[in-house]
């Protein structure tokens, strides 16, 4: 019984880490038909944010809630401003400048903190669930991607921001005719989507040492994962999520974590193959 | 968009002097220079080239190129480690990448998957053999007398040799010369491929793949054809560096590998085949000297360069150079046609004596 | 008795939620000129599309028959081998490419590459394209790439021409050209016109089928169809003068 409790929160968990950190990639993809492949920079450097200002005293709950999507909020702003402004409409030169600017972005953390793991503790501690020691930390992040998801949709469907970005990401004309230009309108979306990255960074920050490379680890599966969800932010990457998070984790106590990975990988390619515009481009098509 | 659109004359002008010229210099290159890095660059060239063959004239851009340069140079190790000799190695080395992506290519064509979920596949695919290589850690994972090695790789396998004859092995300036006969031979290939009906077909498929089907053409064949030739070559290149490096780790595999790839593809061309061949070359070498120190890191030097070749220069270096010389080329075409018809309006307002017109006549011949 | 070379039976087509195809019986005969005329929306260009495989069907939609074969779920490059040629609503060239190149694309198949270029002189001549061979397709106005659409076609000597609005767009000089290149290709080809232009259609001649609402409406010959009451209810609001 507590086993079968323990495989449901690593499966809800593992959702919860997919969803969180694929959702800065989404916001941006979704809107803007943009994938930045600079996404794991962004949320690598929430992740220093939040670990800098921990170091300097400041409290980390502040930190990585306020200050992080903050500071990578307006990193995003100036690249969104300097580089992709410039190539809208072209997909692919987007996502190769992007991974540019993802490559310039580890090379100068490299610069500036070098190349040693810098970490810093996590503030929930462990439970005991039956025989079993669990990470408090984590019903933490599961939380926060929860609340995320939840404001997200709220925004989405009860504000005047989220019918515009429902309205831009239909087309451009929308926005213009409701009187919004529709280029800051995208410039907000990827400052946003920015800040959402650099929120994912600095959560995520007390789990394991973090490196310049380390952005590296969530770009790959956070493409994939948006890509499949298809075109709707919210539906598409939380249906993505949870499939791809309870093949991983239960392929994974069946066997190894990295056989978890792979045949999370293969079901992907299976997914697109059957479904080539991503999930939400067959099923939920009206969904934010 | 990025690169040049490559149209039938430019897929098949093959600059015959300049190929001429540069192969001879690469091959008296032994006598003065050591040839351990230019075997490197040569390998990487012939990798950027597998890739420029199917991105710039079919349009196809694989997000995980660097599967088939791991799959080649693991199939090398691996067979070379189990046979003693190299010949059915290397063989093997071109026909399973080739193999593997006719089914992968076949799958996602004639599946009507393009653009950037191709993209996905392409690139869940590389990380797929990247991941599984490295977790082969352990006498478990073997294939006949080769250890896999996990994230270690395989060392100590037997080098390329003189075919039938493994006492004889190819190393050091003979390696460097099967590495220049490879890139050659590949490139002329390509050269051939593309000015054939098959790669005009691929042109066609590139601009309008629906309306070349309705042109009765199986457009899906023919992507997975040159997808299927490009990843031979790559696992060509593969076996090549398998030899020279004589080790094989899961890297081979990685993200980063693939990305470098694109990266010198579009730095030198997208749309020509030399461009891929000097973007490898100078972006390699670039990288090689940065390794040696510790004051820039090598990855922010490339990712400014992606940055400013994709704003900048989009068509890459050697289009926008071949541009500039056609540029200056038309400004001298130019200049002579004013001065000579300023000579010439000058000639008309001026009432000439008979020698004086005899002599502008003399000089205009 | 000549074979039908096209035969449509019960074909229907659906989207979401609409209907765009409706159970149609469509028959033509060979070197038959048919006009398949109807409001916007009617399903011509969805019929057309079913026909050439463009939109995959299967059993569950009906049967195609093409030349005495059942194409039901072949793929457009299959229907093509066997002599098909369609000139889409949009242009579909290849706009990279020169006229010249695009052409010789199309001849190559059949001509293989000793006829090819032949081939496209040929058809470069009928259709008067000298002035642009070396231009790029994407350089030319609408008019001169929808004439480069049917050298495409023209380059195959297909049996069965698909033509959706070969008019649209351009002057009533080239309309008079337009129709007596149609009637030259329907020497050697059945060809069938989709198109909005009444006049353009009284000028070619042949049968008229009306598509209304995704279903047959009538079939005739032009003046007595063009006079049908219910025909004229169905245009109400359109140029059906």
């Amino acid at each position: 019984m507590d086993y079968a409790a323990v495989v449901l929160l690593e499966i809800i968990y593992m959702i919860a880490f997919l969803a969180l950190t694929s959702a800065g990639l989404a916001v941006v993809f979704g809107m803007m038909r943009v994938i930045n492949l600079a996404h794991g920079e962004f949320v690598m450097i929430g992740g220093y944010t939040t670990i800098a200002c921990a170091k300097a005293g400041v409290n980390i709950y502040f930190a990585m809630l306020i200050v992080s999507p903050l500071v990578v909020g307006i990193l995003g702003l100036v690249v969104e401003r300097l580089v992709v402004r410039q190539l809208y409409g072209r997909m692919i030169d987007t996502m190769l400048a992007t991974w540019g600017l993802s490559l310039l972005m580890v090379g100068l953390v490299t610069f500036i903190f070098g190349n040693t793991a810098v970490s810093v503790p996590a503030p929930i501690p462990g439970y005991e669930l039956g025989e079993f020691q669990m990470g408090g930390y984590n019903l933490f992040i599961i939380g926060i991607a929860t609340l995320l998801m939840l404001s997200m949709w709220l925004v989405m469907r009860f504000t005047r921001f989220g019918l515009v970005a429902r309205g831009a990401m239909q087309s451009a004309d929308v926005a213009s005719s409701l009187g919004y230009d529709p280029k800051r309108v995208y410039m907000w979306t990827f400052t946003v989507g920015a800040a959402l990255s650099g929120l994912a960074g600095g959560v995520l920050a007390p789990l394991t040492g973090l490196l310049p490379s380390s952005g590296g680890a969530y770009i790959a599966k956070a493409f994939i994962t948006v890509i499949t969800g298809g075109a709707a932010v919210i539906t598409g990457t939380l249906s993505s999520s949870v499939i791809f998070g309870t093949i991983n984790q239960i392929v994974s106590f069946g066997s190894t974590p990295v056989i978890g990975e792979i045949v999370m990988l293969a079901f992907a390619v299976v997914l697109l193959r059957l479904m080539p515009q991503g999930i939400t481009g067959r099923f939920f098509r009206n969904a934010p | 968009m990025i690169g040049d659109a490559a149209n039938f004359s430019s897929a098949g002008r093959t600059h015959w002097g300049w190929i001429i010229a540069v192969t001879l210099l690469l091959v008296f290159l032994p006598a003065g220079f050591d040839t351990h890095t230019p075997t490197l660059l040569g390998i990487w060239a012939l990798l950027a080239l597998s890739l420029g063959l199917m991105w710039g004239y079919a349009g196809i851009l694989s997000f995980g190129h660097a599967a088939y340069f791991g799959l080649g140079a693991y199939t090398y190790a691996i067979t070379a480690m189990n046979l003693g000799e190299s010949t059915a190695a290397w063989m093997l080395a071109i026909l399973l990448p080739a193999f593997v992506a006719a089914l992968i290519g076949a799958m996602m064509f004639y599946g009507r998957i393009s653009d950037v979920y191709m993209g996905v596949i392409t690139l869940v695919f590389s990380l797929i053999m990247a991941k599984f290589m490295g977790a082969t850690a352990g006498d478990a994972y073997s294939i006949g007398n080769a250890r896999l090695g996990g994230f270690n790789g395989i060392p100590a396998f037997p080098i390329l040799n003189v075919p039938g004859d493994p006492s004889m092995p190819i190393y050091g300036v003979d390696l460097y010369y099967v590495v220049l006969f490879c890139l050659v031979f590949c490139y002329l290939i390509s050269r051939w491929v593309m000015s054939s009906a098959f790669g005009r077909i691929l042109l066609g498929i590139r601009e309008n793949e629906s309306r070349i089907e309705l042109l009765g053409y199986n457009a899906p064949a023919y992507k997975t054809a040159i997808f299927s030739l490009s990843a031979a070559m790559a696992g060509l290149a593969g076996c090549l560096f398998a030899s020279w490096a004589e080790i094989v780790t899961p890297a081979l595999f990685g993200l980063g590998q693939s990305v470098e790839v694109i990266i010198w593809v579009i730095a030198g061309g997208l749309g020509t085949l030399i461009g891929p061949v000097v973007g490898a070359v100078l972006l390699g070498t670039m990288k090689l000297l940065l390794g040696e120190q510790t004051m820039i890191d090598n990855s922010l030097v490339i990712g400014a360069i992606l940055v400013l070749v994709v704003l900048l220069l989009p068509r890459g270096l050697i289009p926008t150079i071949m541009g500039w010389i056609r540029q200056q080329d038309q400004r001298s075409v130019n200049r002579a046609r004013n001065n000579s018809m300023r000579r010439r309006a000058g000639e008309r307002r001026t009432p000439k004596s008979p020698d004086q017109a005899h002599k502008s006549v003399k000089h205009h011949e | 008795m000549s074979e039908m070379i096209v035969e449509t039976r019960d074909l229907s087509m659906r989207f979401g939620g609409v209907l765009a195809v409706n159970n149609v019986n469509f028959n033509l005969r060979e070197r038959e000129l048919r006009c398949l005329i109807g409001p916007n929306g009617a399903g011509k260009s969805t019929l057309f599309k079913c026909i050439t495989g463009l939109h995959q069907i299967n059993h569950s939609n009906g049967r195609v028959f093409i030349r005495g074969h059942d194409v039901t779920g072949w793929r457009p490059h299959e229907i093509v081998q066997l002599g098909v040629g369609i000139k889409t609503q949009v242009p579909s060239v290849m706009n990279g490419l020169t006229v010249w190149e695009n052409l010789w694309l199309s001849a190559r198949r059949i001509h293989g590459k000793k006829g090819a270029s032949a081939e496209v002189d040929r058809v470069v001549t009928e259709l008067g394209l000298q002035t642009n061979l070396r231009r790029s397709v994407g350089e030319l106005a609408h008019g001169q790439r929808q004439i480069v659409e049917i050298g495409l076609v023209l380059c195959q000597r297909p049996k069965l021409v698909l033509l959706d609005e070969p008019a649209a767009g351009i002057t009533g000089a080239e309309a008079d050209r337009l129709v007596e290149l149609i009637h030259d290709i329907n020497q050697q080809a059945a060809v069938v016109v989709v198109d909005h232009d009444m006049n353009f259609v009284r000028m070619l001649g042949g049968t008229v089928t009306v598509l209304h609402q995704g279903a047959v409406l009538m079939e005739g010959a032009t003046e007595a169809v063009m006079n049908d009451a219910k025909v004229r209810e169905v245009y109400i609001g359109n140029r059906a003068k």
